[in-house]
């Protein structure tokens, strides 16, 4: 550990603005690249059941259409 | 040797099902090789002498910029399969992996501005190195804006193969941009045929932070493939039988 004190970690060594605008942006970036993904995903999953379920009814109604 | 038949892993249904256990461990992977990589890198590795603490900016600026390249190279080769063969999973890897490039060639750019700055006094300069990673971005933002601009996903595919092969030719030049041509941009402190010029703690805290990017990306890239096969197969009978959907 090279650091005398937190402080002294966050002023590093006056670059701060530029080092933390580095690591800070592409952890962000990254955040939200991860919970972009996830969000696509479970919307693309909804859309298949709605398909399926739309798909099911439509098959009950045309065999109750039969029935009658 | 045991033959392998790739094309049954290239299957879209086989795929789904390997990609789902596969992609939990490359985000375990990440997950450690980044706390290494940024202790290393933010509490071991020692000050620069000349650039002081700014030099840390490396530790994120380097292995984004290899991941901007390797994945645009990852893209050529799927497209590339995805010509000579037809398979379909080619056309879906390309576009998964597009994203994850797109980020890495902006996050390069902008940690590049950055260093830029206190160390040249200029955010940007038109140096070979910096313009053509600059294209590299355009072409990712092309491909995107391109294959999401064709509804229909053969041809979107095709086209998106193209320009991911026709653009891979930049790569090489970021590459070679600091030995062609008289860059602002510093040479490559790290060769596969010389020893590093860099000290070795630093040497090590970029590695690291390098190898979770890859482990990040190959994670990402495997999620994101499942949601676009789940997309295009929306209407097999295979998909509305997985347990996620039936449940």
């Amino acid at each position: 550990m090279r650091w005398e004190s937190w402080s002294q970690f966050w002023h590093m060594g006056g670059y701060a603005v530029y080092v933390w605008g580095s690591v800070g942006v592409t952890a962000l970036l990254m955040v939200v690249e991860v919970w972009q993904a996830r969000w696509a995903h479970r919307l693309v999953l909804r859309q298949v059941k709605t398909e399926q379920a739309v798909a099911q009814l439509l098959d009950e109604a045309s065999s109750v259409e039969k029935v009658m | 040797m045991k033959n392998i038949n790739w094309f049954h892993y290239a299957a879209p249904q086989t795929f789904y099902g390997l990609a789902g256990k596969a992609w939990p461990w490359f985000a375990v992977l990440a997950t450690a090789f980044m706390v290494a990589g940024l202790w290393i890198g933010f509490a071991v590795a020692p000050t620069d002498f000349q650039q002081g603490e700014g030099y840390r900016i490396i530790f994120v600026h380097v292995p984004a910029s290899w991941m901007s390249m390797v994945i645009y190279l990852a893209m050529a080769f799927w497209s590339v399969l995805g010509l000579t063969f037809n398979t379909r999973l080619s056309g879906m890897m390309t576009r998964a992996l597009a994203p994850t490039g797109a980020l890495f060639a902006f996050l390069s750019l902008w940690t590049g501005a950055l260093w830029g700055k206190p160390m040249w006094g200029a955010w940007w300069v038109w140096d070979a190195r910096l313009t053509s990673e600059l294209i590299l971005f355009f072409l990712y933002l092309g491909y995107i804006a391109l294959t999401s601009a064709i509804d229909d996903t053969r041809r979107s595919d095709r086209a998106g193969a193209l320009i991911a092969i026709v653009g891979a030719i930049n790569v090489p030049i970021i590459y070679f941009s600091v030995k062609w041509w008289n860059t602002l941009h510093q040479g490559a402190s790290v060769s596969l045929t010389q020893a590093p010029s860099m000290a070795a703690l630093m040497l090590w805290g970029m590695l690291l932070v390098a190898l979770a990017f890859w482990a990040y990306s190959i994670a990402l890239v495997l999620y994101r493939v499942r949601t676009l096969i789940l997309q295009r197969d929306s209407h097999a009978t295979w998909v509305h039988e997985l347990e996620e959907v039936t449940r």
